[in-house]
């Protein structure tokens, strides 16, 4: 059991790596959004430091979104989900798997680049590792409750079109509580801990209802 | 390694499937038994693939039951190879590394997947992506996983589709093999599968 579920992580590990996998496409995502969003907002230094982790937050939520998609669907048209069904792996072990293939290929590199791309932001010094920390426990978040509407859209054929719609009023609580934990780390009143706690929690809860939610959306046959 | 002792078989009892609101067949029963070969026939729409779905899980029947008798526990996907229209390969990994992939799936160990590959006729492909090779080519890649992994029940979808007559002579020996071994082969065909004594169950008008 242990076997089948590393070779579905390996493989879409292995599949984000091959050319025209879509491992490095969030990560450029990202990357634009958070450039082009000092130019939109003029030379106001202040104004970019003070808003800069809601920009880092922003610009991972949506770079999650990018291709997210595509987590069931390839299996679904080329018939490997009918393979994965066939194992004796229980389907939410097979999702938790893709899942955390899926974190491992978008979410750890943009919390990764978080703090190079917090320079354009003009994040102070102090506040890079926090900000990095929330989208490291954050992410994952994003990555199950994106599965769970991946799940639901997989048979269909634009999908891609519906899922961020379902899936991004899901994502409000993990994007109130990571920006809240970054800006906490800037200063103010409430301290990192208590939104951190909260966002870890979400996290936590996320991985599980996800899964459990994607694995019996998949179940649901026609 | 061998079979489970006890004979396994597969069988479906008053199937009935309904596509888009129009049911196109009903009280359909069958018993799959260890060393048999049903062949499939009927008309294009006459629901094979739509039994070959329901078999998989993938489609629930609208009425009826499935399973398999001596592994009443088990559900009948986690004892069968499928291989249909939709291969099960991705085109950006290699040959090999979509059989590991398989092997690694399905569990229980046969042939190595080069060993596989070189039953199939394909030993100079193992390192090409599978996105580099031809339908037919394609077809037997999947084919091979009926080898990397043992599992009593072939459940094919149009096997001969895009096969050369060589290769369709090396499926239906690998077929044979496996029926001797006491396995059981579905096969939805147009075509003559070679093998002797294939039962056919014909459904639709």
């Amino acid at each position: 059991m242990t076997r089948a579920f590393l070779a579905i992580l390996g493989r879409d590990l292995m599949l984000a790596s091959r050319a025209g996998g879509g491992g490095e496409l969030a990560l450029v995502f990202f990357l634009t959004i958070v450039v082009l969003v000092p130019f939109a907002l003029g030379p106001d230094l202040n104004l970019l430091s003070r808003i800069g982790p809601a920009i880092l937050w922003l610009g991972a939520l949506l770079s999650m979104l990018i291709g997210l998609d595509r987590l069931f669907q390839g299996d679904e048209e080329d018939g490997s989900l009918d393979l994965i069904r066939a194992s004796a792996l229980p389907l939410e072990l097979a999702v938790l798997a893709k899942g955390l293939a899926h974190w491992l290929t978008t979410g750890l590199p943009l919390a990764l680049a978080a703090p190079m791309l917090g320079l354009l932001v003009a994040l102070p010094g102090e506040a890079m590792l926090p900000v990095a920390g929330t989208l490291l426990v954050g992410t994952p978040a994003l990555s199950f409750i994106g599965a769970g509407g991946a799940a639901l859209t997989a048979g269909l054929r634009r999908g891609g079109l519906i899922l961020p719609v379902l899936v991004a009023p899901l994502t409000i609580p993990v994007l109130i509580f990571g920006v809240s934990a970054a800006n906490a780390a800037l200063g103010g009143t409430v301290p990192f801990r208590t939104p951190f706690l909260i966002l870890c929690a979400l996290s936590l809860a996320a991985i599980v209802v996800g899964t459990l939610a994607a694995a019996a959306a998949l179940r649901q046959a026609e | 390694m061998p079979l489970p002792d006890a004979p396994l078989i597969l069988s479906a009892e008053n199937l009935a499937c309904r596509r888009g609101g129009r049911l196109i067949f009903e009280g359909l029963t069958f018993r799959l038994r260890p060393g048999e070969a049903i062949a499939l026939t009927g008309r294009n729409g006459a629901g094979k693939s739509s039994l070959l779905a329901m078999l998989c899980g993938r489609l629930r029947p609208e009425a009826g039951t499935i399973r398999v008798e001596g592994a009443s526990d088990v559900a009948p996907l986690e004892l069968s190879h499928v291989v249909g229209h939709r291969d099960g390969l991705k085109t950006a990994l290699t040959a090999q590394e979509n059989l590991a992939f398989a092997q690694a799936l399905l569990g229980d160990a046969v042939l190595s997947s080069a060993d596989a590959l070189a039953r199939v006729g394909l030993p100079h492909v193992a390192a090409l992506p599978v996105g580099y090779l031809s339908a037919g080519q394609r077809r037997r890649v999947a084919l091979a996983r009926l080898l990397v992994a043992r599992r009593p029940f072939w459940l094919l979808d149009e096997p001969m589709a895009a096969l050369d007559l060589a290769a369709q002579a090396m499926l239906a020996g690998l077929m044979r093999e496996h029926l001797a071994q006491g396995g059981a082969i579905l096969a939805a065909t147009h075509g003559p599968l070679g093998l002797d004594g294939a039962r056919e169950l014909r459904i639709g008008p």
